[in-house]
């Protein structure tokens, strides 16, 4: 079957060793994880997981299914891509000399992206947007000579009234 | 020497003891433990002490009401806690110290995990302050357990602990069962906090599916009135939810064949003229071809596992696939499910039962009554050498199938499942899922310990055997009266039947050489051996070991090349069944 993305909204108690379980979930039963972001959700004591994965139907089922079994998982969503916001953060530094920082500003703008860091010879870009804007954005930066990335990975919420209900 | 028991287990709570004990006195966290399990109503703990559960033995040591049971090996008391758990229904404890104590319940929290047994397994851990330092007889016990425990909990403050301890037999004993871990570090244990147990237990994030959606068991109920050739497929299951009555009536009434797979054993009485027998890799004729043909497969608490279903690209190939489980998980692990049920087992099958009515079977009811009358199992019995089959048969018939018999795993196991006619619920105990060597006999123990009048009789293999003898000891103690029967061919039975038909007789690292002898070693622990080498003398002992009122134990020399049949070697169908010897 046709392997695609899959965004995973989670749901979780905000307690010691979580994030072990789920991770040691996808781990155990050979799930991929594309990206993981945990953070604070909109009610105090839990946390939201983002996960990407990738597989079929199926295995999502299996997934969304197997996460319930897990006494901290309060509520698991698959996320499709037109009723969600996803977005990622990412620091790109590269490498220049002081002629080019004005190329770099160019592209920036473009992208909407923001410079948060000029040093003698590096700048550092900050970018945020879905996952193909950021990969993009390292695709124009990477002739420069990009010296440091490093991403957040997805996170993501649905659109409009229907946010996910906390039982 | 033959002692009165000490720990014998009853039901010590009663109203005035529970007002007693939910006191909201200041105690220790120790003391919160005693109280919060005999509030559970616990009867017996199966346990061994050590540095970090210190205050909580001290605890126990001027307790009057609780009992607890010292083993002789922490993997001992846990398989004891299940063993009990299984013929009860109800949640069994074990208790054991930090690091290697913890670690070394680990085989049994898994093999508990894999067949989802009710425990509660409390673990010490050290100091708070020195978790995480690689302090003495520390082990990351809640880390290490992660995949293999239903839920798990350290407690940091003893003030969480009575809630904690409610949780945990809540969630063991709920849904699909399982083990439950708390980790107590000795701080926990030691600190005082009032005692508060919760009025009830509410958790957010846990609430078990018991109603099933009606309108999908109204679409099994229209499939089975539509079907021609069902089969039900009976599993654990239906004995955790204590549902063997409503097969009873939902079999009966639809004229259903059964079978059932190793740990659904005893959900039907083996003595039914629908029951066919266990299906999969060792299971009947009748069972597997029944599968093959069927065109409706009732799964219900069965999980369809690699041992029933062998290949599963060939696995019911005519059949709509209908499940039966309260863990919605199960449904379309394995297998294209067209009529998932999801629910506590017994409710799903008495509102079936309003529903469902006599099905069209006649002619496959008869077709697969004669598979069963052509194709038995069998065993090329002998006057020379003693037979395992035999000697399971003579066990069989000399106690009308009503014992408890516990097994350990390999051949022996097999020959139980096939030659012990179970017709009650919790009777036959062994590690299914997990397949875990060492089981049988502590597990004997636990059983044992929840109806000292019941027969129970451990049936293990020579190997197996000498994975957990120790607890020999504490039978002897306590005058634990399980008969424990080593079914010995001096090999390593299933590896060395592997060999043979799958490695072209290259027998590797099979032979027992230099096994005790076992009689002798039974007398070493006080406890009665007896030894048979020929029919005669099989019955002879048996009758003298059914008489003794004590632990003993029977040795069944055998003959070394019996192999369990039928046979499906692994990527075949299981209609592709290896029948005998000779074929």
């Amino acid at each position: 079957m046709k392997q695609e993305k899959y965004t995973i909204s989670i749901l979780v108690n905000n307690q010691p060793g979580v994030l072990q379980r789920v991770a040691g979930l996808f781990a155990r039963r050979g799930y991929n994880i594309e990206s993981i972001t945990v953070g604070s959700s909109e009610e105090q004591g839990l946390s939201r997981m983002i996960i990407v994965t990738t597989g079929d139907d199926k295995i999502v089922e299996q997934i969304s299914k197997q996460l319930y079994k897990l006494i901290d998982v309060i509520k698991v969503v698959e996320l499709s891509s037109n009723s969600t916001v996803s977005r990622e953060l990412a620091l790109i530094k590269v490498g220049i000399e002081v002629e080019q920082r004005q190329q770099i500003f160019g592209i920036v703008e473009t992208f909407r992206a923001s410079v948060v860091d000029v040093g003698s010879k590096t700048m550092m870009v900050q970018v945020v947007g879905g996952t193909d804007k950021v990969d993009a954005m390292i695709e124009l930066l990477k002739p420069f000579g990009i010296t440091g990335l490093s991403r957040t990975g997805v996170t993501a919420l649905r659109r409009g009234l229907s946010q996910q209900k906390t039982n | 020497m033959q002692a009165q028991m000490k720990n014998q287990p009853s039901s010590v709570l009663n109203d005035e003891l529970r007002e007693q004990l939910m006191q909201p006195d200041e105690i220790t966290g120790s003391e919160i433990l005693l109280r919060s399990l005999l509030l559970q109503g616990v009867e017996c703990v199966f346990g061994y002490p050590g540095g970090a559960v210190l205050y909580i033995y001290d605890a126990m040591h001027d307790n009057p009401h609780f009992k607890h049971l010292l083993t002789r090996h922490e993997q001992g008391a846990i398989h004891a806690a299940d063993g009990y758990a299984r013929s009860t229904g109800k949640v069994g404890v074990c208790i054991a110290t930090s690091g290697p104590g913890a670690t070394n319940l680990v085989t049994g929290i898994a093999t508990a995990n894999m067949d989802s047994v009710p425990l509660v397994v409390i673990t010490g851990n050290v100091f708070t302050t020195a978790i995480g330092t690689d302090a003495f007889q520390e082990a990351d016990i809640t880390g290490i357990t992660l995949p293999i425990t239903k839920h798990s909990y350290l407690v940091k403050k003893a003030e969480d602990l009575s809630s904690v301890i409610q949780e945990a037999f809540h969630i063991a004993s709920t849904g699909r069962k399982g083990p439950v871990l708390i980790d107590i570090p000795k701080d926990v244990s030691a600190n005082k906090a009032i005692f508060n147990p919760l009025p009830s237990v509410n958790i957010r994030g846990y609430h078990p599916t018991v109603m099933p959606n009606k309108l999908q068991v109204n679409r099994l109920v229209e499939a089975i009135q539509q079907a021609e050739r069902p089969v039900i497929l009976a599993g654990n299951g239906v004995i955790h939810a204590d549902a063997d009555q409503a097969l009873l009536q939902f079999a009966n009434t639809t004229n259903i064949p059964v079978t059932t797979t190793l740990l659904g054993i005893g959900g039907f009485p083996s003595n039914h003229e629908l029951w066919l027998g266990m299906p999969g890799m060792h299971g009947t004729y009748a069972a597997n071809h029944a599968i093959q043909n069927c065109d409706l497969l009732i799964g219900i608490g069965a999980r369809f596992d690699d041992r029933v279903t062998m290949n599963t690209k060939g696995f019911a190939p005519k059949a709509t696939i209908a499940h039966i489980d309260v863990d919605p998980a199960e449904i379309g692990k394995t297998l294209e499910t067209a009529i998932p049920c999801v629910g506590d087992i017994k409710h799903v099958l008495e509102y079936a039962n309003k529903k469902v009515e006599r099905a069209n079977t006649d002619a496959w009811v008869q077709k697969v009554q004669t598979w069963k009358k052509e194709y038995p199992l069998s065993f090329a019995d002998s006057e020379e050498e003693l037979k395992p089959q035999y000697v399971i048969s003579m066990i069989n018939d000399t106690t009308d199938g009503e014992a408890i018999i516990t097994t350990d795993v390999g051949q022996h196991q097999m020959w139980v499942a096939q030659y012990y006619q179970f017709n009650h619920p919790r009777s036959l105990i062994t590690s299914g899922g997990l397949g875990t060597m060492g089981f049988g006999f502590p597990a004997a123990v636990g059983a044992q310990m929840a109806d000292r009048n019941r027969l129970v009789i451990s049936i293990n293999g020579d190997g197996g055997m000498q994975m957990c003898a120790q607890e020999l000891a504490i039978c002897a103690i306590h005058n634990i009266p399980v008969k424990v029967v080593v079914i010995n061919n001096g090999v390593l039975g299933m590896v060395r039947q592997w060999q043979e038909i799958i490695y072209d007789e290259r027998y590797s690292h099979i032979n027992l050489e230099g096994s005790p002898d076992f009689v002798k070693l039974a007398e070493a622990y006080g406890v009665r051996g007896l030894r048979a080498s020929n029919k005669a003398e099989a019955a002879e002992v048996w009758k003298q070991a059914l008489d003794i009122n004590g632990p003993v134990l029977i040795e069944f020399c055998v003959s070394q090349s019996e192999n369990v049949y039928p046979m499906v070697t692994q990527g075949k169908t299981i209609d592709q069944m290896i029948m005998g010897d000779e074929q």
